[in-house]
């Protein structure tokens, strides 16, 4: 183990790092907005909205995440638009995750016990009131803990835009293995770079479920 | 729970340091193993097949067509005529995919007896393998779209942005040459050419042979500019593989008095070797 | 954009040969992580002294890493310390055990759902531990198990679509080299790539929806 290539490449190491996090925040933010917007087109009385909703679900849960990156890097140029990898890849983890968020809301609002939402209503609040004032903040808790788990996994899957140049973790990773050419200490130390980020938010969650199953 | 979390954050801690041991007893990661005869001649022989990197995405190189199935190019008319001075069977070959980036481990994993793909001869490499001679002669130079305004390395500032492959020695190069310059790297050149051909940078940079290839794929496309570096291609095997490495150079030496390697060379790039 | 190129009889070969080498190395490696994540699900369930520590070590690391790391890592960092594996061998070996960790909490997951109370009535009637297990907790676990099982097995066969990065010659991959080829295929082909993951994921999602209302 070399530890050199640690401390030689650190900068390199860290411009990458900074990479893995800003698209994962970036991402998180986005596909929450996104996802919520969906979910609640899933649950919506219009059935027009209904169907695009489940069909955007549907779609983008059954086919890869690098197919995704691949449309929003490669397809603009056909409309004589280019995006950047990082740009790229943060919208296609975006698309990608908010379709996994989606359903976790829709999840969270449909076990909040339809009584709530009728004794709700018949005490005088509106559809919005009650959903903002009763269904929401309950349905909220439950919906933590799977979207804490979609961060972790936006973490490991901007992993994706070293293929399109997106200056992230693996990409720098690769930089430097090309100069050191010693591939088994290089991917150790991004491993650590991961786990430094996955492992406190896992431990996190897990906590968290424990407590909800109380 | 907890006390798994404790043993896991022991454990990490243990591993590094039994990590950190390994490297005390002598670094040799990626080291050879021609020692114990992977990838020597005898081996070569015993297995009857040549197992060979070569690039499937380099036009007029190693390129793998669809239609066929097949890959073609002047690095496999010169692995077929190792293949045929080893073993006298050109047909007993077998072809891998490398890229820039993966043929040196897949090369000193002895998962390939050598490789034959574009590959430059540099000092830092030959610190990890063992080159033949010179067996193409390129140079760098930049591919553009049609009616750019980039007509040559002096067109390329550091606002540009310039696109190349992973571990390729172009990109080293280009960042010498124009300080502070944007370079995107991709896993391979088709991602690379794709890039450009999308708009993702100014210019791609790699070996003139390698960007010809492109421009005959996509008539759009055209190489500008005189080469600004030297790019002896060797072919390269584990160190310290001598045998291998002078089997190689006397297949290159037959090859060019017998007019063989002209008829390759003129096959694949349209023009008599410069002599 | 150029339909008719992209989508001429040869590169439309190209594709299904990818689709098969897709399909073969996810198929293998659904029926390894399954194994592999039942043992460390039943191990990490039953608390086994030791195993069960290892396996939860195991099971942190693996599913707090990207899987694009960890197939790179099988195939081009393990031969530094002599562990060599090949092309396909590496993709499947990496799909298996990051598949594998998630299905074993899935599994866990399943098995711990099944209420105490029927645990404590088979033990008095008479149930060994094994038996209990085989016979009152398993069937159970598994019937709650299926729809993120599912899920999970989606997300393996396009997580395969991540080996171009070790460039095996999966549907991704040929999708690329086509791309390449053609002057204008882009979007075309990667509409096509689309459909086709579509196509069989929800066919599998659809399969095992029948599965599940036959069973019940």
């Amino acid at each position: 183990m070399q530890f050199s290539i640690l401390t030689d490449y650190f900068g390199t190491y860290m411009e990458g790092f900074r990479g893995t996090i800003l698209s994962s925040l970036l991402a998180l933010a986005g596909s929450f907005l996104l996802g919520t917007l969906i979910a609640v087109f899933r649950i919506s009385t219009a059935r027009g909205l209904r169907w695009f909703g489940t069909g955007y679900v549907e779609f983008i849960r059954n086919i890869p995440l690098l197919l995704v990156v691949y449309i929003f890097y490669y397809g603009p140029s056909a409309f004589g638009l280019s995006l950047d990898g990082f740009t790229a890849g943060t919208i296609g983890l975006t698309v990608y995750t908010s379709a996994f968020i989606a359903e976790a809301i829709r999840a969270g609002i449909a076990a909040v016990p339809k009584g709530q939402t009728e004794a709700a209503r018949s005490s005088g609040l509106t559809y919005v009131q009650a959903m903002i004032h009763v269904v929401l903040p309950q349905a909220i808790k439950l919906v933590i803990p799977p979207l804490g788990n979609q961060f972790i996994n936006l973490i490991k899957n901007s992993s994706v835009l070293t293929i399109v140049a997106g200056l992230d973790l693996m990409y720098f990773a690769d930089i430097v293995n090309s100069d050191t050419f010693r591939t088994f200490d290089t991917y150790v130390f991004v491993a650590l770079f991961y786990l430094v980020l996955t492992l406190p938010l896992s431990y996190v969650m897990r906590v968290w479920e424990r407590r909800l199953q109380r | 729970m907890k006390k798994s979390w404790k043993l896991l954050s022991v454990m990490m801690v243990v591993a590094l340091f039994i990590l950190a041991g390994c490297g005390n007893n002598g670094n040799n990661a990626g080291g050879s193993n021609a020692a114990a005869g992977e990838g020597g001649l005898a081996a070569i022989k015993e297995r009857g097949k040549l197992q060979v990197g070569v690039k499937f995405d380099t036009k007029l190189f190693g390129l793998k067509d669809p239609s066929s199935g097949q890959v073609e190019g002047f690095d496999i008319d010169i692995s077929k005529a190792i293949a045929k001075h080893i073993l006298g069977d050109e047909n007993a070959i077998e072809l891998k995919e490398v890229t820039s980036k993966t043929r040196i481990p897949m090369l000193n994993n002895g998962e390939i007896d050598m490789v034959v793909a574009t590959m430059t001869i540099t000092e830092e490499r030959k610190k990890e393998v063992d080159f033949s001679d010179v067996y193409f002669q390129a140079g760098q130079s930049l591919l553009v779209k049609k009616g750019s305004p980039v007509k040559g390395l002096a067109d390329i500032t550091k606002d540009s942005t310039v696109l190349g492959s992973k571990g390729s020695t172009s990109v080293k190069n280009i960042k010498e040459k124009v300080p502070g310059v944007t370079v995107l790297e991709f896993d391979n050149y088709q991602d690379a050419f794709t890039a450009l051909k999308t708009g993702k940078g100014d210019a791609l940079t790699t070996d003139d042979s390698i960007l010809y290839g492109m421009a005959a794929q996509d008539p759009n496309y055209e190489v500008v500019g005189e080469p600004f570096t030297d790019e002896p291609y060797g072919i390269a095997v584990q160190k310290g593989n001598s045998e291998v490495v002078k089997a190689i150079n006397d297949t290159l030496a037959e090859l060019k008095s017998s007019g063989e390697y002209d008829k390759i060379y003129e096959k694949w790039i349209g023009k008599a070797p410069a002599k | 954009m150029d339909f008719a190129g992209a989508y001429s009889a040869d590169n439309l070969k190209f594709l299904l040969d990818g689709l098969y080498v897709t399909l073969i190395v996810a198929f293998t490696a659904i029926i390894l992580s399954f194994l592999l994540g039942c043992i460390i699900g039943v191990v990490r369930y039953a608390k086994v002294p030791v195993l069960s520590q290892i396996s939860f070590v195991f099971v942190e690391l693996i599913r707090n890493l990207p899987l694009l790391l960890i197939i790179f890592f099988m195939r081009f960092a393990l031969p530094e310390v002599g562990i060599k594996l090949g092309l396909m061998t590496a993709a499947i070996a990496a799909l298996t055990i990051f598949e594998g960790a998630m299905i074993s909490e899935i599994v866990r997951g399943g098995l711990t759902s099944v209420d105490k109370g029927q645990i404590e009535a088979g033990r008095s009637s008479g149930l060994t531990g094994v038996q209990t297990l085989w016979h009152i907790v398993l069937p159970q676990g598994l019937r709650r198990m299926v729809p993120p099982l599912v899920s999970q097995f989606i997300s393996l066969l396009k997580d395969t679509s991540l080996a171009v990065i070790i460039s095996l010659a999966e549907l991704m991959h040929n999708a690329g080299i086509i791309i390449g080829h053609g002057y204008n295929y882009t979007i075309p082909t990667l509409l096509l790539v689309a459909l086709i993951y579509f196509t069989v994921n929800y066919l599998l999602s659809v399969l095992s929806k029948r599965l599940e209302t036959k069973n019940a």
